[in-house]
């Protein structure tokens, strides 16, 4: 009981500990221009009262949103099928290699080229970002299907859509969650990026603008919390998914 | 209770496999006929060829040479009236125990498949746990299941691959009787793969011994033994010893 209440605090003893330290760092150095904990919460606060907080953070939300969901729902499908079949897998394989390590940021230029300053920019860069990294999850998940299950299912007579609808996508969800949670992180990562382009709103934009105009780093890291907070809520809620009934057996093993 | 009606063929059947180190001869001329309602018992020491056999007769694996034909037809893929139960690993996770057994049934009405939902359910000491994950079950219970869900399409044929190997020595007595009482009540035709002489003596009718390297049938041995089994009668160990014989094994360790 008490052990298990401590290991619930942990997280949040680390926490505590890493502002002291940084409040402390701060205090020390009287010259720096990084703000204490208290500047960057007073910033936050601020931030609120202005109505730019809530404002922001749905603006980017917005954008994570759009991009990741379109993501997923062409990279899942997509990559069932590749992992489906080898011939095609063989044929995609090489571009997918190639295409998967250039940064999101690389293509910033024919972002604005094709789509203009904007969000619909912004979101194309997050789409590409979230796009690849799900892709090979789901190829692999498929490869990981247990073959068995194939076995079975082709013994009841399953064939094509069936055998997808029936088999290969329930049997492949526990690592396609996986996939959602990686791939998360990965848009968040390119977020700041996609909206220091093109952009006037958002928690990207605010972490720009706050240090060109005026220094403002309390905002610049406020903006910097936000996002990790943000992060780890929707990470949270993915992970109800691994609660489901259907896909627990996914991760008794662990 | 054996039908005299041929059900499957097997005809000069040869599997090798072409491998990196070389050839592998897992089947030579292998010849077996199998009657309607009959359970036959594939036996053999590991790598002689059981699985590769049963495999090939589910459709799952083509020949090198020679046919199996099933009711006169030529087998080459799958079938859903024979249905091949992989140990307990053919489950589904993602299905509670009802939609495992439901599993083949889409095609029946509401009402027609909850019949069979029940009944199969129940035949296999599961009902209560309709609606439990196979991850909340044991591996006995895991193993009935998948027993369950194969019965419930009402095969002809099951085929069967030391469905019992990974269960406990109680759990697979129990699990035998089930299936003898599962096969007298629905006369289906088994075919079961085992390295276990006395699994094979206490369930066959007929009892294929194989050899490995190549794979061949060796001998077959009826077992004219009704049911109930008496494993300590006097023909029972007669048959049993006379299959250890042949195997080469001395029945003392
Ligand atoms: N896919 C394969 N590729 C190459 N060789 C194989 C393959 N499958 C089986 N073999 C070989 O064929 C032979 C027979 O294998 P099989 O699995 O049928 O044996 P088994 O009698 O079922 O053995 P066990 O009792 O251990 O399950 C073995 O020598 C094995 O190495
Ligand atoms: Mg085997």
């Amino acid at each position: 009981m008490l052990r298990r209440l401590i290991s619930a605090l942990a997280p949040f003893g680390a926490i505590l500990l890493l502002l002291a330290a940084w409040h402390l760092a701060v205090v020390s150095n009287p010259g720096t221009l990084i703000p204490s904990p208290f500047r960057v919460a007073a910033g936050i606060n601020e931030l609120f009262h202005r109505g730019l907080l809530i404002k922001y953070i749905v603006a980017s939300l917005f954008r994570v949103t759009w991009g990741y969901a379109l993501a997923v729902l062409i990279a899942v499908p997509a990559g069932i099928v590749l992992g489906m079949s080898s011939r095609l897998e063989a044929s995609f394989n090489p571009m997918i290699q190639i295409a998967r390590p250039i940064s999101a940021l690389a293509w910033i230029p024919i972002a604005i080229l094709w789509f203009g300053v904007g969000d619909l920019s912004a979101i194309f860069l997050i789409f590409l970002a979230s796009f690849f990294p799900m892709l090979v999850t789901a190829i692999n998940a498929v490869h990981n299907i247990d073959p068995i299950y194939l076995d079975a299912g082709r013994n009841f007579g399953l064939a094509g859509r069936e055998l997808v609808v029936r088999i290969v996508f329930p049997a492949a969800v526990p690592q396609l969650i996986a996939g959602l949670r990686i791939t998360l992180g990965v848009s968040g990562l390119v977020v700041v990026a996609a909206e220091m382009i093109a952009v006037t709103s958002g928690l990207g934009f605010l972490i720009v603008d706050s240090r060109n105009a005026g220094d403002r780093y309390d905002l610049v890291i406020g903006g910097m919390v936000m996002i990790g907070v943000i992060g780890l809520l929707l990470d949270r809620l993915i992970r109800q998914l691994e609660r489901l009934d259907s896909v627990k057996w996914g991760y008794s093993g662990q | 209770m054996t039908g005299s009606r041929t059900k499957v063929e097997i005809r000069g059947v040869n599997k090798k496999f072409i491998t990196d180190t070389g050839e592998v001869d897992a089947l030579q001329q292998i010849d077996l006929d199998i009657r309607d309602g009959e359970l036959v018992c594939l036996l053999g020491p590991s790598g002689c060829g059981k699985s590769t056999l049963l495999n090939i007769v589910g459709g799952f694996l083509p020949p090198t040479s020679g046919t199996v034909s099933i009711d006169g037809q030529v087998v080459t893929k799958p079938d859903s009236r024979r249905i091949f139960v992989f140990q307990e690993r053919g489950v589904f996770p993602w299905l509670t125990v009802e939609g495992n057994v439901a599993f083949g049934l889409h095609s029946l009405s509401r009402a027609e498949r909850e019949a069979r939902i029940q009944h199969y359910v129940k035949l296999v000491g599961l009902s209560g746990f309709e609606n439990a994950y196979p991850h909340e079950l044991s591996g006995g219970m895991k193993q009935r299941l998948e027993v369950a869900r194969a019965f419930a399409v009402n095969p002809d044929v099951l085929y069967l691959d030391e469905p019992f190997g990974a269960l406990d020595s109680i759990t697979r007595l129990v699990m035998r009787g089930e299936l003898l009482r599962l096969w007298q009540a629905e006369k289906k035709t088994i075919l079961f793969v085992t390295h276990d002489i006395d699994e094979s003596v206490q369930l066959a009718d007929r009892v294929v011994v194989m050899s490995a390297r190549p794979g061949r049938i060796r001998r077959i041995v009826d077992i004219d033994i009704p049911h109930p089994r008496d494993f300590s009668s006097r023909r029972y160990i007669e048959l049993r010893d006379g299959i250890f014989e042949e195997i080469g094994l001395a029945h003392r360790i």
